[in-house]
């Protein structure tokens, strides 16, 4: 095994008492205090985040944006200078490679914010689809850290240090400025479902950056938050994980993600797409609401009539909702709203119904 | 006199009854307890055996019973506040009383200096 990766801001953790856990290679922070402390911290005021493990491929040259096009399933070419897409990658099969943000920086230059777990992989993948598009791809995971500000006073808060006017920064936009003097690309973007931001500085910045803001506000307006909390708060807000909710072997038809597949154009595992939107999808990611007292994880089943009609791919305890809920594939012809259906977990079969998603909308802007 | 297993669980030996919960150290590892699936009164339970589940926001943790013996009381206040164990784990936040059938079974038990080495040394 390796060593596991520390991103820059390792010993501020340590400092700020937090509990480390590997992710994905990466020793990172799950809580500082508490996963749900943090959750509501992020609902009611700002939660900041260290996503530095995030991977940030650049695709540079005359052909980037066609070649980007190729690539993801939604559009690039239709995007402004500074503008932002959320798509999946997808291999011929239709199969989710990775799933993760597209900034357009320039008319020859993408970032794809990718998943940490995804990173090599993925450089590896878009360096062998290159074929004869004029593009170099660099992966600059190394040299950037990334910072996530999110919650309903997080602009209120960042515009006190920030050279740039947050107010011109649209959702799902971003920009370059300086943050506290700092050289930042800012971006109204984040994966927890309030308004905030995401902010991507130099490693060697990423200290200072982290100190400044945790200084903006006083304790109850702003804390750090941990991987815990980031993936409650993405739960809730009904953002997919890769490796929970998203693998190779599921399409952004089956996930809810027909909504990126820009099927006017060209990309790798269209073929297969159209095919199964024309056949038909066989499953579909729903949400379940557990009526019991139990929580489900991943790969439990769910049962109809004591047949096996789909698994769990997230399952937990939504603490601002204060329910037990999933995300859960199941077998289309069973996929209803309103549906009962019954959960296996650790052996006993809990009553449960098929809801409507997202689980819960909060101050993001879109 | 409180005594401390390996897979840390608490007893608490009152006369013939042995009151157990999760520790400190347990709840700390766990984080935020959001269910607990109470064992049930009346059924005996051996030692080392699995007592029931505590959910925390990460996942599931299987409790074994620390002593042999009849389950005479549950914490059903558990029930509805889970975040007890949190708050007290060694107190308020007990899960269950045993009549205790071999009291000798506390011996093996390791006492509160052993078992804060013995979380040392594992964590």
């Amino acid at each position: 095994m390796t060593k596991s990766k520390r991103t820059p801001l390792y010993e501020e953790h340590l400092r700020n008492g937090a509990k480390m856990v590997d992710f994905a290679g990466w020793e990172m922070p799950i809580q500082y205090s508490s996963i749900i402390k943090e959750h509501r911290q992020v609902r009611e005021f700002a939660g900041l985040f260290d996503v530095s493990h995030m991977g940030e491929i650049e695709i540079v040259g005359s052909d980037a944006i066609s070649f980007a096009d190729y690539l993801v399933t939604n559009y690039v070419n239709k995007l402004k200078n500074g503008q932002i897409c959320y798509t999946p990658m997808c291999n011929k099969k239709g199969g989710i490679i990775d799933d993760f943000l597209v900034y357009r920086m320039a008319n020859n230059k993408v970032l794809f914010v990718v998943n940490a777990s995804n990173t090599d992989k993925d450089f590896k993948w878009i360096k062998n689809q290159k074929g004869k598009f004029d593009v170099e791809i660099n992966n600059k995971s190394d040299e950037i850290a990334q910072l996530a500000l999110q919650g309903p006073m997080a602009q209120e808060l960042l515009s006190t240090i920030s050279q740039i006017d947050l107010e011109t920064v649209d959702f799902y936009h971003f920009t370059q400025g300086r943050v506290s003097g700092i050289e930042t690309l800012l971006s109204r973007t984040g994966y927890t479902g309030e308004d905030g931001f995401e902010l991507y500085v130099d490693r060697e910045a990423a200290i200072p950056l982290w100190r400044k803001i945790l200084e903006i506000g006083n304790e109850k307006e702003i804390l750090p938050a941990g991987l815990g909390a980031r993936d409650t708060l993405r739960f809730e807000a009904s953002y997919m994980l890769y490796g929970n909710d998203l693998n190779e072997t599921i399409t952004p038809l089956e996930a809810p993600l027909k909504w990126t597949v820009k099927f006017e154009k060209d990309f790798i595992g269209k073929k297969a797409l159209l095919e199964q939107k024309e056949k038909g999808i066989t499953r579909k990611l729903r949400g379940l609401e557990i009526k019991d007292k139990a929580i489900p994880r991943h790969e439990h089943k769910v049962y109809l009539n004591n047949k096996v009609i789909g698994w769990i791919s997230s399952g937990m305890f939504a603490p601002t909702l204060k329910k037990s809920l999933a995300f859960a594939y199941i077998d289309k012809g069973s996929a209803k709203t309103g549906t009962n259906v019954e959960v296996e977990i650790r052996k006993k079969k809990v009553k449960a119904e098929i809801v409507k998603l997202p689980f819960y909308r909060g101050s993001v802007k879109n | 006199m409180i005594k401390y297993s390996k897979s840390h669980e608490w007893v608490k030996k009152e006369g013939e009854i042995g009151v157990i919960g999760i520790t400190d150290y347990a709840q700390d590892q766990l984080g935020d307890i959001v269910y607990v699936e109470l064992p049930e009164a009346g059924n005996e339970i051996n030692k080392g055996e699995m007592l029931c589940t505590v959910e925390s926001v990460k996942a599931a943790s299987d409790i074994y019973s620390p002593i042999t013996g009849e389950i005479i009381e549950v914490n059903e206040d558990l029930e509805d506040s889970p975040e007890i164990i949190n708050e007290d784990a060694e107190g308020k936040g007990w899960i269950c009383k045993v009549k205790l059938s071999d009291e000798a079974e506390l011996d093996k038990l390791m006492n509160k200096e052993e078992y804060d080495e013995f979380c040392e040394k594992e964590g």
